[in-house]
């Protein structure tokens, strides 16, 4: 293969490819943001929710655990237009990433809440804190660093993950690539190109969680 | 009888079908040591938990300064009282773990100041000066910015009952604080609960150091299937049980 | 609105569906098949003390791990041929999801052979046992043992991943679920369907393994 070509069609093509990007940026970080608050709110109902709201939200993380994302993705986008919701694929495609994230998260929650010893709960009742107290002063900080370690992993899946987004229409890096790639035939060189910037950027993520661990960690 | 610290009537708590406490009553004015002793399963730690509502009880009242703790009769319904409430009343006494419990993520200073400051309303600084005369009481002034995971477990157990006490409780709970301690690190822990019964505290202790109950207690509370099957002044007690049950218990417990 | 459920479209396709099922789950199986002996021979890779061969199965496993699948799936069929390899729609996704897989357990592995006691091994060396002897009869069992829950979470995520092969157009079973949405134009009934039958071979499977995992373990 030749590198000039390859540099050459690179440059002409760089702003539909920064774009992409864009795109991609964009859709991870909003399914991120909106799965992480949904996710909160799945993880504390799981653990403290009455019996009826933890059943309910039970069903609601098995039932999207135990769907591929990609399915996922196609019936968020098929099912509300049909519906009457129309939103577009980007919306829909976001939709259904910040559902998927939200299960994650909420899993990631629970875990960390219920792997927290009962004493610590009974230790703060009896200097008197009230539950919110005790949530927030030594429930919360304890289960935050559990929880940001695996979070920023979730964050890694999402930038992942938003490559499904290509397949219905959504005009993100790897779109943008596969059209780069059906008008110069380079599917080798492009292929590797955009594979390539999505695993500097998760490897860039998966390194801050590792140094984020390391910083939130507990003396002993 | 208002003029007691802790007055427990008639004291009934189940777990499902089983009946843990069957009635129980005791008083205990202000300034009393009183140890309960006896056997695992016979009710002496969920009567324990009971007074500062980390157990629910079914029948029976329990007063702290004349103040009922946990539930409230209006109309003949028995209801629990609100959270914030009972948050409040548990404030009134301090517990120490058998597990101590100490906050992982917070060096012993600020495990100390938490309540002070969150509960009691405490300035920081002020909280900080309180949690660090404490802290020296207990002998771990040098300590107080260690986290527990950089702690023995006698020191642990020692920055748990600063905790506990620092808060200014009418009544502290000691529930077998020394069982999850190595040998060697026991002494350290009974010898702060030794100079706090010194001052005058009131204290509701759980134990099986027979020893220390004998010499520290002003009185002994022997439990025996969700009763109390005997109690008396420590002397007597010990040398001269009145019931079977007692004395058998007496004869497999060691005095070290 | 005015969209009424109406489920016969979907029950006349249901056979594509269930082909579709079976063609999903036989690939995942053939893909872990594969990906554990990738993955085993990857986990004494990271274990060895030789960088020879710690550090290309570090490579391997980071890569991998980091990169989309999808740009996976499309690079294994797309590109390779440029180089040469040129290989069908479903071998082409097989090795990638084995490929895929191996990197993952390879970690799974590297934990499992890392909680095997060292005492164990030195009472094996104690007496008399070689050491490929040792694992043999005491590392390779024991380790199969506490990475089993592992692999029964690989199988079913791998399972889910097949449903990217749509991407490249094997009938598998989001392949037909769409085919048949843009056939019949029942929306809602395909993706409830397919996202039912995905649900209900994820919970079979896991209480399959469930049911394995509770025969292997060692009685205590």
């Amino acid at each position: 293969m030749e590198l000039v070509t390859f540099f050459e069609t690179l440059w002409l093509a760089r702003i539909p490819i920064l774009k992409g990007i864009g795109v991609t940026v964009s859709i991870s970080v909003l399914a991120i943001l909106v799965g992480t608050v949904l996710g909160i709110g799945v993880g504390l109902a799981l653990t403290y929710g009455a019996r009826p709201l933890r059943w309910l939200v039970r069903g609601y993380t098995d039932f999207i655990r135990g769907t591929p994302v990609l399915v996922l993705v196609l019936a968020s986008y098929y099912v509300l237009g049909t519906v009457g919701i129309d939103l577009g694929p980007f919306q829909a495609g976001v939709l259904a990433l910040a559902v998927f994230c939200s299960s994650h998260v909420g899993e990631i929650v629970r875990g960390a809440l219920q792997s927290i010893p009962k004493g610590q709960t009974e230790a703060a009742k009896a200097i008197g804190l009230t539950f919110p107290q005790t949530f927030a002063y030594v429930l919360g900080p304890q289960a935050l660093r559990q929880v940001l370690p695996a979070w920023v992993n979730t964050a890694a899946e999402m930038v992942k993950a938003s490559t499904l987004l290509s397949i219905i229409g959504v005009a993100e890096l790897l779109l943008r690539t596969q059209e780069l790639i059906s008008r110069t035939f380079m599917s080798l060189e492009f292929y590797f190109f955009a594979g390539f910037l999505y695993f500097a950027v998760n490897y860039g993520i998966e390194r801050f969680g590792r140094y984020v661990e390391r910083k939130t960690s507990i003396p002993s | 009888m208002t003029g007691n610290l802790l007055e427990i009537r008639d004291l009934h708590k189940r777990y499902g079908d089983v009946e843990v406490l069957k009635g129980v009553d005791c008083t205990m004015a202000q300034g009393d040591v009183i140890s309960i002793i006896g056997s695992s399963g016979s009710g002496k730690t969920t009567m324990l938990r009971c007074i500062n509502m980390l157990e629910e009880f079914q029948g029976g009242s329990i007063r702290i300064d004349g103040e009922e703790i946990g539930y409230e009769t209006t109309g003949g319904t028995r209801r629990r009282k609100k959270e914030k409430e009972i948050a409040r009343q548990r404030a009134m006494t301090g517990m120490a773990f058998q597990q101590f419990n100490l906050f992982p993520h917070m060096s012993a200073a600020e495990n100390v100041m938490l309540g002070l400051v969150k509960v009691k309303g405490m300035r920081r600084d002020e909280a900080r000066s309180v949690a660090e005369k404490w802290l020296d009481r207990v002998g771990l002034a040098e300590r107080r910015d260690r986290f527990p995971g950089q702690l023995s477990g006698g020191q642990q157990q020692r920055v748990a009952i600063a905790r506990a006490i620092a808060m200014n409780p009418k009544l502290m709970l000691f529930d077998e604080v020394t069982s999850a301690l190595d040998p060697e690190l026991v002494n350290e822990v009974l010898q702060v609960i030794k100079d706090l019964a010194r001052d005058g505290m009131s204290m509701l202790l759980v134990t099986h150091e027979m020893r220390f109950a004998y010499e520290v207690s002003s009185r002994v509370i022997f439990m025996n299937q969700g009763r109390i099957g005997e109690e008396g002044n420590p002397r007597e007690m010990f040398l001269k049980p009145q019931t079977e049950r007692l004395a058998e218990f007496l004869k497999t417990s060691t005095f070290n | 609105m005015g969209y009424t459920l109406n489920f016969s479209a979907v029950w006349r396709s249901f056979d594509q569906l269930l082909m579709g099922l079976a063609l999903s789950l036989g690939l995942a199986f053939v893909a872990i098949t594969i990906g554990c002996v990738l993955g085993l021979v990857t986990a004494f890779g990271l274990l060895s003390k030789r960088g020879m061969l710690r550090h290309p199965a570090r490579i391997y496993v980071t890569i991998i791990r980091n990169t989309p699948i999808l740009v996976l799936v499309l690079f294994t069929f797309f590109a390779l041929p440029q180089l040469g390899i040129r290989l069908g729609k479903i071998e082409s996704f097989v090795a990638t999801l084995a490929l895929y897989s191996g990197a993952y357990l390879a970690e799974v592995f590297r934990g499992g052979l890392l909680a095997v006691p060292n005492g164990l091994k030195e009472a094996g060396l104690a007496i008399g046992l070689t050491q490929s002897q040792i694992r043999n009869s005491i590392v390779m069992p024991l380790m199969l043992r506490n990475v089993l829950p592992s692999l029964s979470s690989t199988l079913i995520s791998l399972f889910k991943d097949t449903s990217l092969a749509a991407a490249i157009a094997v009938p598998e079973l989001t392949f037909e679920a769409r085919k048949i949405n843009v056939e019949t134009f029942r929306v809602i009934e395909t993706w409830i369907v397919a996202s039912c039958l995905y649900v209900a071979t994820c919970s079979v499977l896991a209480a399959l393994l469930r049911r394995l995992e509770r025969r292997m373990s060692i009685p205590r």
